[in-house]
C-alpha cells in the first residue's frame, strides 16, 4: 500500500501539469506538500456534494506553488509558510491580489530509522550542527553531532529549495531561512523521504508530521530540545498537546492556504473554501496535524468573506515562534 | 513521348535522391543544433564559475545559498554506477552471448535470443522501481547496513538492463566469425570451450569491444533508474552502498522544479549536460579506433 502511494506521489508531480487540462469547472490548487494531505482530504469530502466540480491539488512545494499562483496558473495555493517578499512582489506585478487563511498548525517532525538506537532526543543546537551551511561536507558522522553517538555514517534527507518547509525549518534551526547544508536526498516529494528514512539506518530527515502520522511504524520521532525553559523544559515530542499550548517549540509553525481574489469571487472556489473552513478541524486531525482554535477559523472566514487582502505576516515570509494565540491575535 | 518520359523520370530519381540526402543530413543538423545550444550555454555558466573549480570542486549545490559547483561527486556517481553495471552486464552478457553463438541449437536460440531482448523493452521506470522496492531489500538480508536508496542496487539494475546491449551485438560479432577459424581449430584437436573462447571470442574482439562500449555510454545516460533508486544526494564517494547523484538524476530534479530561465542554477543543466555529452562522446571515438584496430588484424 505504502508502496503504491510512493508510485501514485511520484505520478502525480510528474502528471500536475497535465492536469490542468482537463475540461469543466475545475479547483486548480498547488503548492506545499506538507499541506497537501489536508487540502486533499477536504476535496475529497467537497467533491462528493459538489455537483461535479473537480478539485486538482499538485505538489511543487510552497515555493513552487507561488511561482504558478503568481503567473495565474493556479486558484489556490498551499503554504506551509507566509508568502515571501519576493513571491508578493511577482504577485503585485501581474496583478494578483490574495487572501491568506490559516488551516491547521503542523509540529514539524525531525525523525530518524527505528533501528537507530543511539538518539533518544536532539537538542535544536545539535540539529543547526548538522544542517547548517558550514557542515556541508564535515559532518558526515554520527560521532560528530555528539560524543557518545556512533563511528556511523549519517545520510540527511529534507525537502527541496522549493519547499516552505526548508524555508521554516532553516530559519528556525539555523537562524536564516534557505541557508542549509546541500549535500543531502533533497525532494520536493515527502514520500520519497519517508522511504529514504525508513531503509537507511544511519538516516535523519525532516518534514510535516502528517507524514509521519502515516507511516508510524517505519519511522522514529525524535524529541526536540531547544533549552529554553520557558515553553518547557526537556526534549519535547510534536502531538495534538504540544503544539496547542506552544511548548514543541521552534518548529511549530502555522500553515496556510492562499486564494486569489479573482478566483474568491467564483461560486464554486467560494463554496470550496467555506467548505474548507468549516470542515478542517476534524479532517485536519485525521491526516495528522493539529486543529487551529475554532475562533481562528471563524476568523479565517470573516477574512474571507470581506476579502481582507495581504498577509498578516507582512509578506516577509517565515516566521519563527508564532503561538496560537498569536496567530489568532494576528488574523484579528 | 519515350524521351519526355525519361526526363520525367529523371528528374523523378533525383528528386528522390535529394529527399533522402535532406534526411540524412537532419541527424547531422540536430547534432549540431545541440551542440551549439549546449556550448552558448555553457560558455555562459563558465563567465560565472571557473573551469578549475567545476572541474575540481568536490561540493555541488547549485540549489542553496552556500553554493560550490565541482562536478566531481555527480561525475564520480555516474561512473560508480555505470562501473556497477558494466560489471555485472559483461560477464553475464558475453557468457550468454557464447552460448547461444556456439553451443546453443537453432531452436533454443530462435526462443532464448528474443527472450533476453525483451528486455531491453522494459520502461527504464519500472527497473527503477524494481531496483527501490525489490532488489534494495533483497540485498539488504545479505549487506544488514545497506542504505535505501544507494549505487549497488541500481547498478545492478542497470546492468541487467543493458544485458541484452551486450549479449546480442556480441552474439552477431561472434556469429559471423569465419566457419573456416573453427574448422581450423577443430582439426587441430581443439575441443569446443577451446574453440569458443581462445578461438572465436577474440576474432569477435572488435565487435564485442564495440558493444560493451555501446552498453556503457547507454549506462552513462541512463537517467530513471538513478533519478529514483541512487538517491539524490551529490557525495563525493566510491562507496556503493550509500545514496549518490549521478550527473542525468542532477538534471532530473533541477528540471522538475521551477528553475526561472537565465540564472546560474538553470546553466548548470547545459553544463553538466556538456559534460554527459563528451564522456559519451570520447567512448564513441574510442569505440570507433577500437573498431578499426582489431578489424585489421582479423581481416
Amino acid at each position: 500500500m505504502r508502496n503504491i502511494m510512493l508510485i501514485a506521489g511520484v505520478l502525480s508531480l510528474v502528471l500536475t501539469p497535465l492536469k490542468s487540462f482537463a475540461a469543466g469547472e475545475l479547483i486548480r490548487v498547488d503548492g506545499s506538500s506538507t499541506v497537501f494531505p489536508i487540502t486533499e482530504a477536504v476535496a475529497e469530502e467537497f467533491q462528493k456534494s459538489s455537483g461535479g466540480v473537480k478539485v486538482m491539488v499538485g505538489i511543487s512545494g510552497t515555493g513552487g506553488g507561488f511561482k504558478r499562483f503568481c503567473r495565474g496558473e493556479t486558484d489556490i495555493s498551499d503554504a506551509s509558510r507566509p508568502i515571501k517578499p519576493s513571491e508578493a512582489q511577482a504577485c503585485k506585478e501581474s496583478n494578483i491580489e490574495y487572501i491568506e487563511l490559516p488551516v491547521a498548525y503542523d509540529g514539524l517532525a525531525v525523525l530518524v530509522n527505528p533501528s537507530n538506537t543511539w538518539v533518544e532526543h536532539l537538542t535544536v543546537k545539535e540539529l543547526k550542527k548538522i544542517w547548517e551551511p558550514a557542515a556541508q561536507g564535515v559532518v558526515m558522522k554520527w560521532s560528530q553531532v555528539r560524543d557518545g553517538f556512533p563511528d556511523k555514517e549519517i545520510h540527511l534527507f529534507g525537502p527541496g529549495t522549493d519547499s516552505g518547509t526548508f524555508d521554516y525549518f532553516t530559519e528556525a534551526i539555523n537562524g536564516k531561512s534557505a541557508a542549509s547544508r546541500g549535500d543531502y536526498t533533497a525532494s520536493e516529494d515527502d514520500n520519497v523521504l519517508v522511504e529514504g528514512i525508513a531503509s537507511d539506518s544511519g538516516a535523519l530527515g525532516y518534514f510535516g508530521i502528517a507524514y509521519y502520522e502515516q507511516n508510524k511504524g517505519r519511522l522514529k520521532l525524535v524529541p526536540i530540545d531547544d533549552e529554553k525553559s520557558s515553553n518547557g523544559d526537556g526534549p519535547i515530542i510534536p502531538s495534538l498537546t504540544t503544539v496547542m499550548n506552544s511548548t514543541y517549540q521552534p518548529l511549530a509553525r502555522p500553515i496556510f492556504i492562499y486564494v486569489t481574489a479573482k478566483a474568491a469571487n467564483l461560486p464554486h472556489i467560494k463554496s470550496f473554501v467555506e467548505y474548507y473552513l468549516k470542515n478542517a478541524a476534524p479532517l485536519v486531525e485525521e491526516v495528522g496535524y493539529i486543529p487551529l482554535q475554532p475562533e481562528s477559523y471563524e476568523s479565517a472566514l470573516y477574512r474571507y468573506s470581506n476579502r481582507i487582502k495581504g498577509s498578516v505576516f507582512g509578506g516577509k515570509g517565515a516566521q519563527v515562534g508564532v503561538s496560537m494565540t498569536d496567530l489568532l491575535k494576528m488574523e484579528r | 513521348m519515350e524521351a519526355k518520359n525519361k526526363v520525367v523520370r529523371k528528374f523523378r530519381e533525383k528528386l528522390i535522391e535529394r529527399l533522402l540526402f535532406l534526411c540524412s543530413l537532419l541527424s547531422v543538423f540536430t547534432t549540431l543544433a545541440i551542440i551549439y545550444v549546449l556550448l552558448s550555454e555553457t560558455i555562459g555558466f563558465f563567465k560565472e564559475v571557473s573551469l578549475i573549480e567545476f572541474l575540481t570542486g568536490r561540493e555541488w549545490t547549485p540549489l542553496f545559498t552556500n553554493k560550490h559547483f565541482g562536478i566531481l561527486p555527480l561525475v564520480c556517481g555516474t561512473l560508480l554506477t555505470t562501473f556497477i553495471a558494466v560489471v555485472v552486464a559483461v560477464p553475464l552478457g558475453l557468457i550468454s552471448a557464447t552460448y547461444l553463438s556456439e553451443y546453443a541449437s537453432p531452436k533454443i536460440r530462435n526462443i532464448v535470443k528474443p527472450c533476453t531482448e525483451i528486455l531491453a523493452a522494459v520502461p527504464t521506470v519500472v527497473y527503477g522501481y524494481f531496483a527501490l522496492l525489490f532488489i534494495t531489500p533483497l540485498l539488504k538480508i545479505v549487506i544488514p547496513n545497506l542504505a535505501g536508496f544507494n549505487s549497488l542496487s541500481a547498478g545492478f539494475v542497470m546492468g541487467i538492463m543493458i544485458i541484452p546491449l551486450v549479449s546480442s551485438l556480441s552474439e552477431d560479432a561472434m556469429h559471423a566469425v569465419p566457419m573456416g577459424l573453427r574448422e581450423g581449430a577443430y582439426a587441430l584437436g581443439s575441443q569446443k570451450i577451446q574453440v569458443a573462447f581462445r578461438i572465436v571470442l577474440p576474432a569477435a574482439l572488435s565487435g564485442i569491444t564495440a558493444a560493451v562500449i555501446l552498453a556503457m555510454s547507454r549506462a552513462i545516460g541512463e537517467t530513471m533508474i538513478v533519478a529514483i533508486a541512487a538517491g539524490q544526494q551529490p557525495r563525493f564517494t566510491l562507496n556503493p552502498l550509500v545514496p549518490v547523484e549521478t550527473i542525468t538524476a542532477y538534471i532530473v530534479q533541477i528540471s522538475l522544479g521551477d528553475t526561472p530561465h537565465g540564472t546560474i542554477e538553470y546553466k548548470t543543466i547545459f553544463a553538466c549536460g556538456m559534460v554527459l555529452f563528451l564522456m559519451t562522446f570520447v567512448l564513441n571515438i574510442v569505440s570507433f579506433k577500437l573498431k578499426k584496430k582489431f578489424q585489421e588484424v582479423y581481416e
